[in-house]
């Protein structure tokens, strides 16, 4: 009886607690329809009569030029993380199997350069990476693998610790070389860490604003976060606009958080552990 | 042998490149810097000694009350100290928020799994776009609210030092709560079930069953939630920028946007660059100790 009871408070607890989470993106949805006159008249109720207005869509998507910043952002994540994956992976599998002083050294490098904060380098990096000629998309994704790199490797490195070894002693054996060793029979191995690495680059990269704020100078080839900031600097007054710009920029995390919410709360707890 | 040597520098140089590149000759550089003239542009700058760290510490001096004695401190340790006070709330509150939150979704109820869903959403959103999110919540919705039930408390929001500390704290708590959460949950779920089935029998109650075992069992889960949730509120920049821009009077601006605009807008890059070196060994030295001191509790348990 007593346990019946404590299951329906905890119900409700749970329910209040998820609409105190999600009544932000309920705001943001219901005015983002309204004119800024109904915005600021009411601003918890629902869009209606003459203070609906789907219009604010159209001005800020274009504004945004929200289709350019998603293809930058698209391409800026994918081409990152499939580096991150191939080159983290190739590595920490060699200073696992590596037992000398200098896999050791380097490990350890990595793993202690997590304690780095990004403000703490920025300056002579973007000093730097100017004199390589390398502020552009290009130069940002070199800099995403140099910076993904550390926990990647991390992640990679806890997980090869437990593969057998056998497996790729008996495709020496077979005459595999270490390239087809690595390619046909270790990287298929770590599938479920890749899968961690992936959703943790991706939600990092995806959603950073600062590197690219400082690496990429021209329009063209802005990034969703980049576009956003000088969308809401422009408007930041039009709360009508720059919120229905705000809802178009969550969208496709929301759509991915949607068909790939096993992966990437899976991925969340893997890469926790370590 | 040398075969071996070969291939194994093939398969760690394109990371390790990358990672030297970008991240340790920056590291080194940037402290070589910390002592020169640099102007971010100028590729022969002076030695100048230690004067870009005394600039940090005489330059920009702000008045502060204590215990309503007033005196003056250097802005630099003023914004520590707001972003020191930052980091232990929100740590505090986060942590306490996740781990509530993987209790109440640990316990076999209905939806739980749509629950978890839910609480994880705002970890998804860049802190950009949450931290204008939330300026509208805190300056409008707030205002809105406040006007019609006529709730003074909730009038002015982010236009106050103190509301802006706690629209930062809020921002930041509700955003990583469920982060924290699904860490918590990963480490509930692997105490075995027979321990719990053994304390029923023991008739012993739910705080009993907290103490005695999932507390210690969830003692490692701690060290990485709070080594995570500490680093993350000491390096605040986007939701800093987007939510209240460090405003007002630059009074709720953290370290991270502090030494954004030493460089770029005050176009101090040598004092900008001292300020990321006491930045890093701050950062540092807080994360190994708390590591350091959580070792020591999970060992206790």
């Amino acid at each position: 009886m007593n346990s019946k009871k404590n299951t329906i408070i905890l119900t409700i607890v749970g329910i209040l607690l998820a609409i105190i989470f999600l009544s932000p993106f309920y705001i943001v949805v219901v005015n983002s329809f309204k004119t800024m006159k109904g915005i600021f008249i009411d601003t918890m109720g629902l869009p209606f009569g003459k203070y609906f207005d789907f219009g604010n869509y159209p001005i800020a998507f274009e504004r945004l030029d929200f289709l350019s910043a998603f293809k930058n952002s698209l391409i800026i994540t994918i081409f990152s993380t499939v580096l991150i994956v191939l080159f983290a992976s190739m590595s920490a599998w060699q200073l696992v199997r590596t037992k000398t002083w200098y896999s050791n050294l380097i490990f350890m490098l990595f793993a202690a350069s997590m304690l780095i904060p990004f403000q703490s380098v920025m300056l002579p990096l973007v000093s730097l990476m100017g004199k390589l000629q390398f502020l552009n998309p290009a130069g940002l994704v070199f800099m995403y693998i140099g910076f993904g790199s550390s926990l990647s490797i991390i992640l990679y490195h806890g997980f090869v610790k437990n593969v057998p070894l056998e497996l790729e002693e008996a495709a020496t054996i077979d005459g595999c070389n270490i390239v087809q060793t690595y390619g046909i029979v270790v990287f298929p191995l770590l599938k479920p860490i890749t899968v961690t690495v992936s959703i943790l680059n991706i939600m990092w990269i995806w959603n950073d604003f600062l590197l690219p704020q400082l690496t990429i100078n021209k329009p063209e080839w802005a990034t969703i976060p980049l576009k956003m900031f000088f969308f809401f600097g422009q408007y930041s007054k039009q709360w009508h606009l720059a919120l229905a710009g705000l809802l178009i920029s969550m969208l496709p995390v929301v759509v991915f958080y949607f068909f790939a919410q096993k992966q990437i709360v899976q991925g969340v707890m893997a890469g926790s552990i370590k | 042998m040398k075969k071996s040597k070969l291939s194994f520098g093939l398969f760690v140089a394109p990371s390790l490149i990358a990672f030297f590149i970008v991240v340790i000759i920056p590291t080194i550089s940037g402290v070589l810097m910390s002592f020169t003239n640099w102007n971010g542009i100028d590729n022969n700058p002076e030695f100048v000694g230690l004067s870009n760290y005394v600039k940090v510490f005489t330059l920009d001096m702000v008045k502060t009350n204590f215990l309503t004695v007033e005196f003056e401190m250097p802005r630099f340790v003023n914004v520590f100290l707001f972003t020191a006070q930052f980091a232990v709330v929100s740590v505090l509150l986060i942590n306490f928020f996740g781990f509530s939150l993987a209790l109440l979704v640990t316990r076999g109820l209905k939806g739980s799994n749509l629950l978890r869903s839910i609480f994880f959403i705002p970890n998804l959103i860049g802190g950009l776009i949450l931290g204008f999110l939330w300026q509208f919540i805190f300056t409008k919705v707030f205002n809105n609210i406040g006007n019609v039930l006529g709730i003074e408390f909730l009038k002015g929001w982010l236009s106050t030092t103190s509301t802006g500390f706690w629209g930062l704290v809020i921002l930041l708590s509700w955003q990583m709560s469920g982060y924290m959460m699904i860490i918590y949950i990963a480490a509930i779920q692997n105490i075995p079930t027979s321990l719990f089935e053994a304390a029923d029998l023991d008739g012993a109650n739910f705080f009993q069953k907290m103490k005695n075992i999932i507390m210690p069992l969830v003692a490692q889960a701690f060290t990485v939630g709070l080594f995570l949730t500490l680093s993350n509120s000491f390096k605040l920049f986007d939701q800093n920028l987007a939510l209240t821009n460090g405003g007002p009077y630059l009074s709720t601006q953290m370290l991270a946007l502090n030494i954004y605009r030493t460089a770029f807008m005050q176009q101090d890059f040598g004092q900008g660059q001292a300020k990321a070196v006491l930045f890093l060994i701050a950062v540092a030295a807080i994360t190994l100790t708390q590591m350091s001191i959580s070792k020591k509790k999970e060992v206790e348990y």
